[in-house]
């Protein structure tokens, strides 16, 4: 029961990508041939609102509701940002869908989805497998 | 409700997305991300004695209940807050989509591409074997996808997530610019 919050924040965030036409394939082609600003005013603002909701939260020392202080983890920069991030692209241009979306397409009824999404758990497999041989 | 029956644009949208940032926060000190469900399915279901699958994948159950979520959100945004009109889509994209053999424009994925009858199609394995399997590696070799890392790591000032979202794209432009006139022209 206690991860219910999590459940009602994951649908809030479930609808907006779909009423936002975030899951269209259509619409992250535009973004890639910057035919329109749709997805870059998504992601543009999304960043903006973030980045300032995470500057209050540090400067009044805001804590979670069960009183922990809020930390966030550090990334450390290794090679796999730059190589992972380009396959990651290639994919994203392919399927139109960052895993978020896969889970939303999957739940809007395209249930031909399933069949991205379990390759996508595959290759997070594989990547597992191999990733001790990877720069 | 007229409000919630028209697609929403960017600015509502937007805004929206980012405040999931600190709602997380707030609600369990969670960082935004969802690649790392896809490890946490991996953990889950086929560890298969692989030191990157073997951790207490429990601990993150968070992360599958709001992916379980967002499918919910999808289906109740499909089923009752749509207006089921088609995606109004720039007339660019859909002249050059047109040329390159795409034929259906009536919903929020192709189905000459997404669809069951298309998944034994070279095309069709494609576009969603081989892209699902890229995004899949991709997202966890970068250590995040557009969520954690474009949002929540660039959000958070942290600048590997930017070189990661700088290289996300780069790979989305070559792939549709280079790749896939390619493809389509071949397949």
């Amino acid at each position: 029961m206690k991860y219910i919050k999590y459940f009602i924040v994951g649908c809030f965030f479930g609808i907006i990508l779909v009423r936002s036409q975030v899951i269209s394939w259509f619409r992250i082609q535009e973004m890639f041939r910057l035919q329109s600003f749709h997805m870059y005013g998504i992601i543009g603002s999304a960043i903006v609102v973030a980045m300032v909701s995470i500057f209050i939260l540090r400067r009044f020392s805001v804590k979670t509701i069960s009183g922990e202080p809020i930390t966030i983890p550090k990334k450390v920069f290794h090679w796999g940002n730059i190589y992972g991030g380009l396959i990651f692209g290639l994919g994203w241009a392919l399927t139109g869908a960052c895993p978020g979306p896969l889970f939303a397409q999957v739940g809007s009824g395209f249930l031909v989805v399933g069949v991205t999404l379990l390759s996508a758990i595959a290759g997070t497999w594989v990547y597992g497998k191999v990733k001790d041989r990877l720069p | 409700m007229p409000i919630v029956n028209h697609p929403w644009p960017w600015y509502i949208a937007g805004p929206l997305i980012g405040l999931v940032v600190p709602l997380l926060l707030v609600l369990g000190n969670r960082s935004f991300g969802i690649s790392s469900t896809l490890r946490h399915i991996c953990a889950a279901c086929i560890p298969a004695n692989i030191p990157f699958f073997n951790y207490d994948w429990k601990k993150e159950r968070w992360n599958l209940v709001f992916v379980l979520g967002i499918a919910a959100g999808g289906f109740i945004a499909t089923t009752f807050l749509s207006n089921g009109g088609s995606v109004p889509v720039s007339p660019s994209t859909v002249q050059v989509l047109k040329q390159e053999g795409i034929r259906d424009f009536s919903g929020l994925l192709p189905s000459d591409i997404f669809s069951f009858s298309a998944l034994l199609t070279v095309k069709g394995l494609l576009f969603m074997v081989v892209g699902g399997f890229l995004v899949g590696f991709g997202t966890r070799y970068a250590g995040g996808c557009t969520s954690g890392h474009s949002i929540m790591g660039i959000a958070s000032l942290q600048w590997p997530s930017l070189v990661a979202t700088c290289c996300f794209m780069a790979g989305g432009f070559f792939m549709t610019w280079v790749l896939m006139p390619l493809l389509f022209k071949w397949l």
